[in-house]
């Protein structure tokens, strides 16, 4: 009975990680086919969609843009989010609860709302589309999960160090960059990971925000109304790739060290 | 001199915490609370033959509960979205249960994180490539003709099914990764008590290990509910466009016909629907937690 528990356990294990890989490899696995369609029969491997994927201007341009917009709106994200937080921390505000709640709301609203809301300002404003517009948008949906996370990490056991640095002379800016930083570097690695993935992986913002020159999901959208193709297996799979990349590094440097 | 230097002082401490939550605060005003009170405006302006009118009226809101195919879209995504919602629940909690109880701890990091892996992949990437698993001449039909289950291909891309099998994909792996915390978080003594008392494997299941991860699970069924009615992608690749779901008819009113003021007002009738959704999930908690 025990035995017939386990097998029946293992195979449903089995059969939901296939189905949790099963578009993945097929994603990654057509990338190489050598004909025209992403179908079966598999003709491969070949790397020729790969070459026409990287061989694309506007495919790597589109890569380029995306890199840029996810970190340097993450940056902008965490940099907010920590001196944020530090503030909540350290000082006493009057209705710290009320503005708390205010930098974590944007969490609770959908992507497409915030784009539109957006779109409607800039409109109203003149402002024309461009990356700097989505860039603005990736960071109102990621400073509430910075601030969250590193206001989650301001213990009480750095206040002391704080305060002996201040009594030694450092300036408020020097203890922010000498001791707070550092202390909380696990806290702002994972923040500026984590942004960076939801950044690089957005579409309604971007799609809403930006004209010609666009982010890669942006890219790979207008791709799918030509129909299916191995070309854009080969682009999905290198975003995939990258994604992937960018979370193994946020669990190696950060997770990992945490749990040890 | 001197007491013009700590009037001064006072004021500076005063003003320093504002310093540091200043910046956010402001983006957050300026990016995200603007937005939504022009969005509240502009819902109340309505789109005619010559452009905007800016008188005030609830003429897009009485339009959504008067014109059939809107308040539809509003059902099918209510549809959708508890059928993801449940699917998805009765899906993760096995897998995260044989994850918590019969993986080696060692190695149950490892797996769930290859349990979540492809929940990195974009929203556009991720429904491209179920689109190749299910299209006329995809992986699933050309097996099922092969094995002479089907005698030809049948059409499973474009379809509410196909929406729904994509939403289940993405909010699997999420409630997994809830679902597991929740158990985790579950002494073992708990279930030792209860097998002491004599209750059998499916009693501590029913009456000790459910209730206690209960929480887990309507957090992540909230969270379900929020990412998969908000999200545009999904319904648009992979239900393409047999029905229509609410964000998908949002986006036709700014993409097709540029009336701003009607995809304003359907959003805000979108958000009270999810803040609904959102204050009957932290009622039951708070209720659940006295």
């Amino acid at each position: 009975m025990r035995k017939f528990g386990r097998a029946i356990a293992g195979i449903y294990a089995l059969i939901i990680y296939g189905f949790i890989f099963l578009p993945v490899i097929v994603l990654v696995l057509f990338s190489f086919q050598g004909t025209l369609f992403p179908v079966p029969p598999f003709n491969g491997p070949s790397l020729r969609w790969y070459e026409a994927a990287l061989g694309d201007a506007r495919l790597t341009s589109a890569l380029v843009n995306s890199l840029m917009v996810a970190i340097v709106s993450s940056m902008v994200a965490v940099l907010l989010g920590f001196l944020a937080a530090y503030g909540f921390a350290r000082y006493r505000l009057p209705g710290a609860a009320f503005f708390r709640g205010l930098l974590t709301a944007p969490l609770s609203v959908s992507y497409l709302i915030i784009g539109m809301g957006l779109l409607l300002v800039f409109n109203g404003m003149g402002v024309p589309k461009s990356l700097s517009a989505a860039g603005i948008g990736h960071v109102v949906i990621n400073l509430p999960l910075c601030f969250a996370i590193t206001y989650s990490q301001m213990g009480e056991h750095q206040v002391n160090i704080e305060r002996a640095a201040r009594d030694l002379g450092a300036k408020d800016w020097q203890v922010l960059t000498h001791i707070t930083a550092p202390m909380l570097w696990p806290a702002l690695f994972a923040s500026f990971f984590l942004s960076m993935t939801f950044s690089w992986d957005e579409f309604v913002i971007a799609f809403l925000l930006t004209r010609f020159d666009t982010t890669l999901p942006v890219e790979i959208w207008s791709l799918l109304r030509s129909g299916l193709s191995p070309k854009t297996n080969a682009v999905g799979s290198l975003v995939f790739g990258i994604s992937v990349i960018m979370v193994l590094v946020l669990e190696l440097a950060v997770l990992r060290r945490r749990a040890s | 001199m001197a007491g013009g230097g700590t009037v001064r002082d006072a004021l500076a401490a005063r003003l320093r915490p504002w310093f540091f939550t200043g910046p956010a605060l402001l983006w957050t005003a300026g990016f995200f609370v603007l937005p939504f009170a022009a969005m509240a405006i502009v819902s109340l302006w309505t789109l005619s033959g010559s452009g905007i009118d800016r008188s005030l009226s609830l003429a897009n809101y009485s339009q959504f509960f008067t014109n059939r195919s809107y308040f539809q879209a509003m059902v099918n995504s209510l549809e959708v979205t508890a059928i993801v919602t449940v699917v998805s629940i009765i899906l993760a909690y096995p897998l995260a249960w044989i994850l918590s109880e019969r993986v080696p701890e060692r190695w149950q990091r490892l797996a769930l994180i290859l349990a979540v892996l492809p929940f990195w992949t974009s929203y556009v990437v991720r429904s491209y490539s179920w689109l190749l698993v299910l299209a006329e001449k995809g992986i699933v039909n050309n097996a099922l003709v092969s094995l002479g289950l089907l005698s030809q291909p049948i059409q499973l891309a474009n379809t509410r099914f196909a929406t729904i099998l994509g939403f289940v994909h993405f909010f699997v792996m999420l409630l997994t990764l809830t679902i597991y915390a929740s158990l985790k978080q579950l002494p073992a003594s708990y279930r030792r008590a209860a097998a002491d008392l004599g209750a059998n494997g499916l009693q501590i299941f029913i009456y000790v290990v459910l209730p206690l991860t209960l929480p887990g699970i309507v957090v992540g069924a909230f969270l379900t509910f929020v990412l998969s009615i908000g999200d545009y992608i999904t319904p648009q690749i992979l239900g393409g466009g047999n029905e229509l779901l609410m964000p998908q008819l949002i986006m036709m009113q700014i993409g097709r016909r540029g009336d701003f003021p009607l995809a304003s007002a359907l959003s805000l009738v979108l958000m009270a629907v999810v803040t609904a959704a959102y204050l009957a999930a932290a009622r039951w908690l708070k209720l659940e937690r006295t």
